[in-house]
């Protein structure tokens, strides 16, 4: 099992990687990205649903793409 | 959510409405109801947006059917949410407040994001404050509270033209009541016909959990996208836990957009969790909660997406979408104990379950 430290460094030098020179990804070049396929949270109302499911029923939590309330035990 | 709604340049959130049914069904545990998103702005800078939800929930879960008796209630939650945006950097406030007949929570969420290098990245901070009341049902003698603060990281960095990623890293601290009120644990009692007796759980009065979590999203030749994720845990209690997802998401002709994915977990169990303590008080903390034991648990997903004839009116489209998640829980150290079986060698217990949301949105 891969461990947090390690996982968090090397994710912050990829980050960190993007904080040099000028954007190399210009703007008329981000179509692809702007596509609705490609967004994170495309629908937030059912994944927000969907993450509240999982925080109930499992034992980890956060980090996640939204959050919810309640209790939603047993 | 700010992260993540947020990939190129600052905007507000989309204008939209939602409207949705959910329902959860699985391990004897059956949850509805609907939930109503509704977001708009106000000028350019400012966004705002409602949100409403129930959850109509009957249970004869296992802890239920083993330890007590099948019931029924209703949670509803209603949430009001607040963006600003100015220049290349956006503001939110977010208020949540969710009733039940025996837990009440409120919850405040502070963020901020920020574009920069050349809107390649993006930096988001949050923090949540969320108080809770712990009642419960048929003893007005008992009330407690909880309290939860969450720090939030996030950083989105776009790498190439196809490929956008995103770092998330939370640390979430809960301090007060953290114990289900109605949950017992489960030790030996050779003075019981059954060879065992059940007691209340005592879990400690505070937990501090962090989690990180890797996204990336890559878009294939001819219009796809593949995205993967991986998500690390860690808490006070000693839970170590990972989370690994993909999915695949791809348009059939001009009106149709499907999404299959996969996701596994897997996690340890809390240093104070047994199934089967060997006798009563073994020890300071004691919890027999399934969501603390040790346990993996599998999930497939498929959705459809249909867009509805563009424009009209005031509305510039709509969509009618289909959403179902099946998931298996297989436990490790948590045993059925509705089977037979010699004290603390009975079946270890199972379940699927089915996560179903059906909803129209539209956007304006």
């Amino acid at each position: 099992m891969p461990r947090l430290p390690q996982l968090s460094m090397l994710c912050s030098l990829l980050l960190l990687a993007g904080c040099a020179g000028e954007p190399w990804v210009k703007p008329y070049e981000r179509a692809h990205l702007a596509d609705s396929i490609m967004s994170f949270n495309p629908n937030p109302v059912s994944a927000s649903y969907l993450h509240h499911v999982y925080d109930s029923r499992e034992g980890a939590r956060g980090a996640g793409v939204a959050s919810g309330g309640g209790c939603g035990c047993n | 959510m700010l992260l993540c709604g947020q990939l190129l340049a600052a905007v507000l959130p989309e204008e939209r409405v939602d409207l949705l049914y959910h329902s959860y069904d699985g391990g004897g545990v059956e949850v509805t109801g609907p939930s109503l998103l509704l977001r708009k702005n106000i000028g350019n800078s400012v966004s705002v947006g409602l949100n409403h939800y129930v959850d109509n929930v009957s249970s004869a879960s296992i802890d239920v059917v083993v330890t007590a008796s099948p019931y029924t209630e209703k949670r509803v939650e209603n949430s009001f949410a607040f963006d600003y945006l100015r220049d290349k950097s956006t503001m939110s406030l977010g208020l949540t407040r969710s009733s039940e007949s025996d837990f009440d929570a409120s919850t405040m969420a502070l963020g901020v994001s920020q574009d920069m290098f050349g809107d390649l990245t993006t930096v988001s901070l949050g923090f949540a404050f969320g108080d809770n009341i712990i009642r419960q049902n048929g003893n007005d003698d008992f009330e407690e509270t909880a309290q939860v603060r969450s720090y939030r990281l996030g950083i989105s960095q776009i790498f190439t033209r196809n490929l956008v990623t995103a770092l998330t890293l939370e640390t979430i601290t809960d301090a007060g009541y953290l114990n289900n009120p109605y949950r017992l644990v489960r030790y030996e009692d050779s003075t019981s016909s059954d060879g065992f007796s059940f007691q209340p759980e005592v879990y400690p009065e505070t937990r501090t959990s962090t989690a990180i979590s890797m996204r990336a999203n890559y878009y294939l030749p001819q219009r796809a996208a593949l995205r993967g994720a991986v998500r690390l845990f860690k808490d006070s209690w000693d839970i170590d836990a990972t989370t690994y997802e993909i999915g695949y998401t791809f348009p059939y002709r001009e009106d149709w957009i499907f999404d299959t994915r996969f996701r596994y977990h897997d996690q340890s169990s809390a240093e104070f969790y047994s199934d089967l303590f060997p006798f009563r008080d073994a020890q300071n903390f004691l919890a027999r909660d399934k969501e603390l034991s040790a346990f993996t648990s599998t999930s497939v997903g498929l959705s459809a997406s249909y867009t509805l004839a563009r424009g009209w009116s005031f509305i510039d489209r709509g969509s009618l979408n289909l959403e179902l998640d099946w998931i298996h829980f297989d436990y490790a150290d948590f045993r059925d104990l509705t089977e037979p079986g010699p004290v603390g060698e009975e079946p270890l217990y199972s379940f699927d379950a089915q996560v179903t949301r059906l909803f129209a949105s539209f956007w304006f």
